[in-house]
């Protein structure tokens, strides 16, 4: 997949910060999505829209805090398609992946800026930083993470595994 | 290059016999369990999963049920939730399940009635389930998506861990248990000290420590951010489980070339009785600091996953024995399961602690987690065998929990304030 970033370098960028707790009263993917990052950066919708971003790059330990699914869901749910950081917050991190954000290891961020455009491959392992023309190697992701992210969540890849036998 | 005893057995338990730490596994899960918190979330996932599909779960034999938390029923909701584990146990079958009268703490329970084992790996929808690690199974808690779908698939995904070595060598002094060596490491390494990673207990005092400890320490891996504890079976693991009549399992242990992502190793031979301060288990101090400061208590509680077993038991009872508890004291004492309040009468254990002016409660979690049984108001102070001491965790915001093991929980029970055994 390609997409633009938006990078945000505060260190353990916490789930309040991501959606804060005034609005886990809904579940719905679309009002997550209208109020996420709200506290902490309140243009993120703004700037979104007018670059184009897809992708977030953020610094270590995001997503610490509490436990709440509905962090990656209100990521996910604004459009983003993956989140690469150096570092995750272990329960956001089994979260993220069973709601299907696919999201990312990576040290070297300080390469990478808002607005430069990347292109990841998860098959290969590789992040290409397109505005600078720098390679990148993560994790391969392995194969049934990638279905169970194009079936958008745990729950879905494991009907469709029951459904296939 | 060589590999950790929690990359094998994961290894194991995939299809990618090459994995090893930081690779992604899609692994056969060996048992499953939830609780009366975590449990009808997890069934509902899994209902939402098989739905018109017809399938069941998927080993009616591999999955424990343990009504826990806030049994037998505390109020009108917990019995809602209760009886939905109760039902799904019956519709399908389900083997494990552990009704009121039969139940205990969940990690006191698993292992005293051999549903976990050696070279196993097991997930449960809850953080202390890293407490079988003990046995040198791979133990992990998870989210109830997880275990619902597990309870499906029999599968769960994971990232293979990084391990840290933990070293203890040394004599301990006495009064020194499992909890005051867990206390130690947190307060040195941190509550985040080992996140994401597997904490292997190796040593000398570890090779010389009874399973009742070992349980404690690995249940304490996840205060550390532990994904799981673990120590490799030996001759004292082999007798544990000669005892409940378990004799084939798989033996693992780390490669001597295994890879660490560090090693560290404490001299515990100056080790004292360690106090957990609130309100997080890092804030560690040794007792002799402690004593001098005079802490008042409102409540002595001893019990739970941590400490429930019949050895902290008998601990405190020797503690006890033809004492009083200080009249300002509320001292509950909650044996881990049936068995061991069993064990405990017919030791005489119940009896010196109700003639010291103790209750002993039904196995329970209880004011563990703040759910019933001995709850704080503001202002009030407990010492208690458990294992976090997180704000309002035993009650009101306003309380206050200071963690420690059974012998300094019984002694402070009869001072008043907290303090150690040998002052007494
Ligand atoms: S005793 Fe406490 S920590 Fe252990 S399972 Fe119960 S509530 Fe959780």
């Amino acid at each position: 997949m390609r997409g633009k970033v938006i990078k945000y370098n505060k260190k353990n960028l916490d789930t309040d910060l991501i959606i804060p707790a005034r609005h886990l009263v809904s579940s719905d993917p679309e009002y997550l999505a209208a109020h996420c990052f709200e506290d902490f950066d309140p243009d993120f919708h703004q700037k979104k829209k007018e670059m184009y971003i897809s992708i977030v790059v953020a610094n270590s330990n995001f997503g610490s805090g509490s436990s709440r699914e509905q962090a990656p869901l209100a990521i996910k749910a604004a459009g983003i398609k993956c989140v690469i950081a150096p570092s995750f917050a272990r329960i956001f991190f089994r979260n993220a992946i069973n709601i299907g954000l696919p999201i990312v290891q990576l040290k070297e961020i300080e390469e990478i800026n808002t607005q430069d455009e990347l292109e990841i491959d998860y098959e290969k392992g590789i992040i290409t930083n397109i505005t600078t023309n720098k390679l990148y190697r993560i994790n391969k992701m392995p194969e049934f993470l990638q279905e169970l992210i194009s079936a958008e969540g745990l729950i879905n890849y494991a009907r469709n595994k029951i459904l296939k036998n | 290059m060589g590999y950790t005893i929690t990359e094998k057995i994961l290894r194991d338990h995939c299809d990618n016999k090459n994995a090893s730490a930081g690779d992604f596994i899609l692994a056969n899960v060996d048992k499953c369990l939830a609780n009366d918190i975590t449990a009808p979330i997890a069934i509902e996932v899994f209902n939402e999963v098989v739905e018109g599909t017809g399938k069941g779960v998927f080993d009616k034999n591999r999955i424990i049920l343990t009504p826990d938390h806030f049994t037998p029923n505390k109020d009108v909701a917990s019995a809602e939730q209760c009886k939905i584990l109760r039902d799904f146990a019956h519709e399908k079958m389900i083997v494990n399940y552990f009704e009121i009268g039969r139940v205990g703490i969940e990690h006191c329970l698993i292992p005293e009635q051999g549903l976990v084992l050696p070279g196993e790996l097991f997930i449960g929808a809850d953080s202390h389930t890293c407490t079988y690690g003990a046995l040198g199974a791979f133990s992990t808690g998870v989210g109830s998506t997880d275990l619902g779908v597990a309870l499906a698939l029999g599968q769960c995904w994971f990232k293979i861990p990084n391990s840290i070595k933990f070293i203890y060598t040394g004599k301990l002094n006495e009064w020194i248990s499992g909890k005051d060596l867990i206390l130690y490491t947190i307060g040195k390494i941190g509550v985040d000290g080992a996140t994401y990673k597997a904490m292997e207990f190796t040593g000398q005092v570890i090779e010389n420590l009874s399973m009742a400890n070992r349980f404690t320490m690995c249940n304490m891996a996840v205060e550390a951010g532990g994904k799981n504890g673990i120590i490799a079976p030996d001759k004292i693991t082999e007798t544990y489980l000669e005892n409940i009549g378990k004799f084939s399992y798989k033996k693992y242990a780390s490669d001597k070339d295994a890879e660490y992502d560090d090693i560290i190793e404490f001299e515990c031979g100056k080790i004292e009785p360690q106090v957990s301060f609130p309100h997080l288990p890092e804030n560690t101090k040794p007792i002799s600091e402690v004593d001098g400061m005079k802490i008042e208590i409102n409540q002595s509680v001893i019990g739970s996953c941590t400490n429930g077993r019949i050895e902290d038991l008998r601990i405190a009872a020797k503690i006890l024995r033809n004492q009083k508890v200080n009249p300002k004291v509320r001292c509950i004492i909650i044996p881990g399961t049936q068995a061991i309040s069993l064990m405990a009468i017919k030791e005489g254990l119940i009896g010196i602690f109700l003639d010291a002016g103790a209750v002993v409660s039904t196995p329970t979690c209880g004011p563990c987690l703040g759910g019933y049984m001995g709850i704080l108001a503001a202002g009030e102070r407990a010492v208690s065998t458990t294992n976090r001491n997180f704000i309002g965790r035993m009650g009101h915001v306003e309380s206050e929990v200071y963690l420690s093991s059974p012998a300094v929980a019984a002694a402070s029970a009869i001072r008043g304030y907290i303090t150690s055994p040998e002052y007494l």
